[in-house]
């Protein structure tokens, strides 16, 4: 089958980068499953996990906490905020960033900006997200 | 002229100064192995940054209502400069470089009338600007205490700046860092960081056509996120090009301040000798003397 290039890297490293089959990546809009050949697209990603098919069989699960994506036909690249493989997520961190997430969305009340507000939000979201996925793995 | 003991003194408290510069050279080589792989490791991701930024911001900066990190105030009055240095000395001339640079643009930029603000990371950096320039320091930055750098302290530095961006208090954003070349070499460089430098002519025609990309959700709402990670990542990548640098720099400085201490050893260690001879020649001239005398 054909195959594309999948890299994924955070700031502090380059987490991946090989030929893989599908990805399936968190897009802010949903979930988005992207094959070779896809349009090329920039997308902003929200908190969650990325799944890596190679020779018909999901290999990789790896949770993110937000980025972006840059698509094309032969390539597809993630620059996420942080990534770890859902293997070593552990739930204690996940209920806590929940715990602090939320309660920075408390804390910041009404009379701040509403980009601010999102922003809380989203940290909130991802912070839920993760999890989520601590309790799938 | 120095007794034998006194010169003995010195001789023992010079090898002790060998021997401490010769085990700081040797942590902070194996300490620049580390920074040199972290400031490595982040590499890719400042480059794919910079790769999707060129082929969106090229398409946005013209438009009206671009985002200000983007295109700054469109002002050019107040001037911030983000100063790096590192937090502790012993390093040669490693801060004291990037000081002098600070100096010399704070110096160009208030010739031509325009209002400095600086912003130390790093407590050196502070130090030596506070007694020309204290008027000028708008924050102190340092991540004293810290065993590395982690991307999100580089982003409290980058909410910093926007925060003072969206306030209003400068135009022009300038990064001033040292900038790793090798272990001898570290350049300091001033970088611009807002308006976002974007490539220009061919570079820009070498991106390739922006216009196949889709977007979703749309341009401005990834811009809005994208602008303020690439200015984390910027600093980033300073802090931890300017960390390999202190430890390059710093191994250098010992290194020499070993063979320093070696050479000293060596010319107190001959006058000893000397000493001790001229010594002994001096009595053995008394004894003899006095033998003859009678």
């Amino acid at each position: 089958m054909a195959t594309f290039l999948l890299e994924l890297v955070s700031p502090e490293k380059l987490l991946l980068s090989r030929q893989v089959e599908m990805a399936t990546i968190p897009a802010a809009e949903g979930e988005m499953g992207v094959l070779p050949g896809h349009s090329p697209m920039i997308v902003t990603l929200r908190g969650g996990v990325i799944r890596v098919q190679e020779n018909g069989a999901e290999t990789e699960r790896l949770f993110v906490g937000g980025g972006f994506a840059e698509v094309s036909p032969e390539r597809v690249t993630v620059l996420a905020d942080e990534a770890t493989p859902l293997a070593s997520l552990s739930r204690a961190d996940a209920e806590r960033r929940v715990a602090e997430a939320e309660a920075a969305l408390r804390e910041i009340g009404n009379d701040e900006t509403e980009a601010k507000r999102d922003l809380a939000l989203d940290r909130v979201l991802s912070a839920r997200a993760m999890l989520d996925a601590a309790q799938a793995a | 002229m120095a007794s034998l003991k006194d010169l003995r003194g010195r001789i023992n408290s010079v090898k002790n100064t060998r021997k401490i510069t010769q085990a700081m050279k040797m942590v902070a080589a194996a300490k620049l192995r580390r920074a040199q792989a972290q400031a490595e490791a982040a590499r890719p991701y400042a480059e794919r940054m910079e790769a999707i930024l060129a082929s969106l911001g090229a398409a946005v900066a013209s438009a009206p209502g671009a985002p200000q990190l983007l295109v700054g105030t469109g002002a050019d009055r107040v001037h911030l400069l983000v100063v790096v240095t590192a937090d502790r000395g012993l390093a040669g001339a490693f801060n004291t470089n990037v000081g002098r640079l600070a100096r010399a643009r704070i110096r160009a930029l208030e010739a031509e009338g325009k209002v400095v603000k600086v912003l130390t990371v790093g407590r050196k950096g502070a130090a030596y600007l506070k007694r020309e320039f204290a008027s000028r320091i708008v924050g102190e930055i340092t991540f004293m205490g810290k065993k590395r750098v982690e991307f999100t302290d580089a982003e409290a530095v980058a909410v910093r700046v926007t925060e003072m961006l969206e306030a209003g208090e400068f135009d022009v954003c300038s990064l001033i860092y040292n900038r790793f070349r090798n272990v001898i070499t570290q350049i300091p460089t001033d970088q611009r960081l807002i308006p976002t430098p974007l490539p220009e002519g061919e570079a820009a025609a070498a991106v390739g056509p922006q216009a196949l990309y889709e977007y979703e959700p749309g341009e401005e709402a990834i811009l809005a996120t994208l602008l303020p990670r690439n200015l984390a990542i910027q600093i980033y990548r300073a802090v931890l090009e300017s960390t390999a640098g202190f430890y390059g720099s710093q191994m250098t400085a010992m290194d020499n301040a070993t063979r320093n201490a070696g050479d000293m050893i060596n010319k107190l260690t001959l006058n000893y000798n000397r000493t001790r001879q001229a010594n002994i020649t001096r009595e053995l001239i008394e004894i003899i003397s006095g033998a003859e005398a009678l």
